[in-house]
């Protein structure tokens, strides 16, 4: 029958996708970005931070990176907490991505200070020498475009001021890439309640250890410290570390906990085992370079 | 003869076409493959991994599968119409229009103009190019069928008319957004809901381009070339009809512990298993019809593109449903597996097909025969060692890499940091290179012996055509 009638065929076949589609395409919107997704304190992205957003789209980090965080346990842990719908209100497009050839950035903002990010967009290399992400330096190089920043909010619908558009004079897309990765994820107070906290005795398990076995645990500082605190922990973007004299059990607890309003972020994703080896290869440089 | 009323010129343009843009895909690939390897080839603003890697997708979805399409439906549905194409015209106009299309989304994607929307990057100046092509093609199509001197509509038709539809409703909804200038636009849809409609559209390309096509082709070229019809009839008819029923329900699974509502992702999970039974329909009605005709397996290099072609599709169809539920997709979803069941899918289900209905073609539409066989042989075996290096070592490395992510020590700590599970991944993704250029190298073989049987091949026994193409 539908074999020899072809607008008949049509119809049949345009039935027959409209039925998935309405109830898993169309019947959503119901459900989805609604009054009950609201999240108190996510805010529509500032003028700097919408531009460094279509930057972010521009060069396709959404290739490398992913910006949602599931709620599996090894993920949280890794990334932070899980993400959640009303998160992403004011995200045209989304940007969820679908590969992670780097980490997932739905939870970076607040995780390093901005030098860090300037430094390692500059030449990501130069921190993590085995990385495959390309150099962005020419970022410096490239004016922002006020007006049409402006255009952009309008289009949006977002809010914002005069003065932050004057503000945009002068500025590159490194200053809006930055300040795009500080917002990320940052708009739910979730740093403070994921706060780590040391439960039990600290007890120094490698106290007896002896200068050798201490030595062989550089490259734990070198892959995950001496981007920031210099390979000689002479100081960078954080300050330096020889001379301060913590005991075992600060010293400790800082690694772990980090100092997150500081811009040390925490290490307890290294599990105590490595963060007590750190301590003691801290400890023992300390002692040599006050030599 | 009658046949000699149909426009073979079209259908020449595509082929020349879809085999350039296809070459161009796999080039990118390579190259995308190696900056995965080597930071240092990464070329700012324009030539770099983020910018180059959606060429490279494009090129081979649109450029090489649709060109393909092109190719083979005008030849197809003039054949099965037994009248000659609708508008000489307007598929001339379609062709031109493709290629401005297919060049200007290269183009803009190198510049930097992309929505980010997988598949559907291009921007919206490009979307309106894309529908009035999509639109030039399905009345050209649907007006030759109209007029057709064959009451029954075969199973390739169907497909065809399937997909003209899915294409058309996925690309408009998925491309609805807000411009802000000629090169800029926002989505209509925001977080959530864009997730949600991107996937429907994403996977449903994956349904509408790169399944429902090839389908029709392989329901064709099979049993033209082993002179042996279709297995079974119903089989074909609750195959089609469910297929394009059920794959809309399964956008969601590349969305699964997403935020997007749980019920939707539960339903796409369901679909997607069900979605089982549709798919290997195809795949046993292909491998019934070769009963009593395996031997032409080694006797005839087209059957083995075609029944490694549908092969590669059975592997993939269960692939995907696994990857589909919940407790998998925590485990492989954003690693290294995905590509390799991507590839799977594209350089062996959709170019294997491609492959042979070329080599199929270019007798037919050129009046000469195949120049070497011996060389087609031979990039059958390239195309298919290159592409199980690509895809075998991309799955240990899936697995390897999601078991580190995922590794935990007794105080719950987790065992490795990123990069020293990124790093792990660096020998998988050489080898990966390496079947890479195997596969370019086949493809080279391929493009040089088609070029030749043009120049060179004998001429075929029976002349179908005169050269103009349409006397
Ligand atoms: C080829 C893939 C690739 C591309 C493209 C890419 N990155 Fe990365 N990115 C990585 C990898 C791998 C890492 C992990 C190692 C490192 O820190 O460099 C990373 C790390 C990062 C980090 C640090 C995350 C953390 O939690 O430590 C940020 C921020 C980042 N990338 C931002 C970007 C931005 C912004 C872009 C686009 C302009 C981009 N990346 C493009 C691969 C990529
Ligand atoms: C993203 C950069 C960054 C990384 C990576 C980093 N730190 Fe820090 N660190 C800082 C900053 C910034 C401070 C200063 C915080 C403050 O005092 O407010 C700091 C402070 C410290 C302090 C306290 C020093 C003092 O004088 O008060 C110690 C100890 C320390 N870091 C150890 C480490 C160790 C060990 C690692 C590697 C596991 C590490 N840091 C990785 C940025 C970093
Ligand atoms: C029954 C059939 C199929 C099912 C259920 C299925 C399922 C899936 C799933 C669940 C994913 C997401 C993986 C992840 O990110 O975790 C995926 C990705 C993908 N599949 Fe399949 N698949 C099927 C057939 C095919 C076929 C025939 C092709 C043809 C080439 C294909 C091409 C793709 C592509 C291109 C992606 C990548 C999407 C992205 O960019 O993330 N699939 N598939
Ligand atoms: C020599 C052959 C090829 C090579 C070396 C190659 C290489 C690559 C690489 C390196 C990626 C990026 C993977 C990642 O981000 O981790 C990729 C992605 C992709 N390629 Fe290819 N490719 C080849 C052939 C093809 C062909 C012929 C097609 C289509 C017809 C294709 C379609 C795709 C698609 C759809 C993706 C997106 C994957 C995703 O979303 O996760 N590729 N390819």
């Amino acid at each position: 029958m539908w074999e020899k009638k072809p607008i008949l065929l049509l119809v049949l076949a345009t039935c027959a996708i409209m039925v998935g589609t309405i109830v898993t395409m169309i019947l959503p919107f119901a459900w989805v970005n609604t009054e009950a997704d609201r999240i108190e304190g996510v805010t529509p992205y500032t003028a700097l931070q919408q531009e460094g957003r279509d930057i972010y789209i521009r060069d396709g980090c959404n290739n490398c990176h992913t910006q949602t965080v599931r709620p599996l346990v090894p993920e949280v842990l890794r990334y932070g907490d899980y993400s959640k719908s009303g998160e992403f209100v004011y995200d045209r497009p989304f940007l969820w991505g679908s590969k992670r050839t780097g980490p997932d950035l739905a939870r970076l903002g607040g995780k390093y200070p901005d030098a860090w990010h300037y430094k390692h967009m500059e030449s990501p290399r130069s921190m993590v020498p085995k990385t495959n992400m390309p150099d962005y330096g020419w970022y410096s190089n490239n004016l922002l475009d006020p007006q049409m920043i402006q255009r952009k909010m309008e289009t949006l619908g977002f809010p914002y001021t005069a003065e932050e558009i004057k503000d945009l004079e002068g500025k590159n897309d490194m200053d809006a890439m930055v300040a795009y990765l500080q917002k990320l994820g940052s708009d739910i107070p979730w740093r403070d309640a994921a706060e780590t906290t040391i439960v039990g005795d600290l007890v120094n398990p490698y106290a007896d250890a002896n200068q050798e076995t201490i030595s062989g645990w550089a490259p734990i500082y070198a892959d995950n410290c001496a981007a920031c605190h210099g390979p000689n922990m002479e100081g960078e973007i954080g300050p330096e570390l020889i001379g301060e004299d913590y005991d075992d059990e600060i010293l400790f607890t800082i690694i772990y906990t980090g100092i997150t309003d500081g811009g040390m972020p925490s290490f307890s994703n290294l599990g105590t085992d490595k963060v007590w080896k750190l301590t003691n290869y801290i400890r023992t440089y300390q002692a040599e370079g006050s030599q | 003869m009658e046949n000699q009323t149909y426009n073979y010129a079209i259908v020449r343009s595509f082929v020349t076409w879809s085999m350039i843009w296809g070459l161009v895909a796999v080039l990118v690939g390579v190259i995308v493959s190696l900056q995965m390897v080597n930071p240092d080839l990464n070329f700012p603003p324009y030539l770099t991994f983020g910018r180059l890697r959606p060429v490279h997708t494009n090129a081979g979805i649109y450029g090489w599968g649709i060109g393909v399409i092109f190719a083979a439906f005008y030849y197809i549905v003039q054949r099965l119409c037994k009248v000659p194409i609708w508008s000489d015209k307007l598929a001339k106009f379609q062709l031109w229009l493709f290629n401005a299309t297919i060049t200007a989304s290269a183009v803009t994607l190198l510049l930097g103009y992309t929505t980010s929307k997988e598949y559907h990057e291009m921007e919206w100046p490009i979307d309106v190019m894309v529908v009035i092509l999509w639109v030039a093609f399905s009345i050209n199509i649907i007006m030759t069928i109209l007029k057709r001197k064959e009451e029954q509509m075969y199973i390739s038709l169907w497909y065809m008319m399937a997909a003209i539809v899915g294409v058309a409703i996925l690309y408009l909804v998925n491309s609805a957004a807000v411009p802000v200038s000629f090169f800029k636009s926002y989505s209509a849809y925001a977080g959530t809901n864009d997730a949600n409609v991107q996937w429907w559209f994403g996977h449903n390309a994956v349904a509408m381009v790169l399944t429902a096509p090839f389908l029709g082709m392989f329901y064709y070229f099979l049993p033209k070339t082993t002179g042996v019809p279709i297995f079974s009839h119903r089989l074909s008819i609750t195959a089609f009809w469910s297929l394009i029923f059920m794959y809309l329900w399964t956008g969601a699974h590349h969305l699964l512990w997403t935020p997007v509502p749980d019920w939707i992702q539960t339903l796409a999970m369901g679909f997607s298993i069900m979605l089982i039974a549709p798919s290997w329909g195809s795949v046993f009605n292909g491998y019934l019809s070769m009963n009593g005709q395996w031997h032409q397996m080694r006797e005839n290099y087209l059957v083995k593109f075609l029944i490694l072609g549908i092969t590669f599709y059975g592997l993939q169809t269960l692939q995907g449903p696994m990857q589909a539920i919940r407790t998998f997709s925590a485990f492989i979803h954003y690693t290294d597996w995905v590509p390799a069941h991507i590839h799977m899918g594209t350089m062996g289900w959709v170019s294997m097909i491609c492959f042979a209905s070329i080599y199929y073609l270019i007798p037919r539409i050129y009046g000469r025969e195949l120049y070497s066989i011996p060389l087609a042989d031979l990039h059958f075996w390239l195309t298919l060692v290159g592409q199980l290096i690509w895809s075998i070592s991309l799955w240990i490395a899936g697995v390897l890499q999601a078991g580190m992510w995922n590794a935990m020590n007794s105080d719950g700590s987790l065992t490795y940091t990123f990069m020293e599970t990124m790093v792990e991944m660096y020998p998988y993704w050489w080898a990966r290179v390496l079947g890479g250029v195997i596969y370019m190298a086949g493809l080279v073989i391929f493009i040089y012996n088609i070029y030749m049987s043009v120049k060179k091949g004998e001429p075929t026994a029976v002349p179908t055509i005169t050269t103009e193409g349409r006397a």
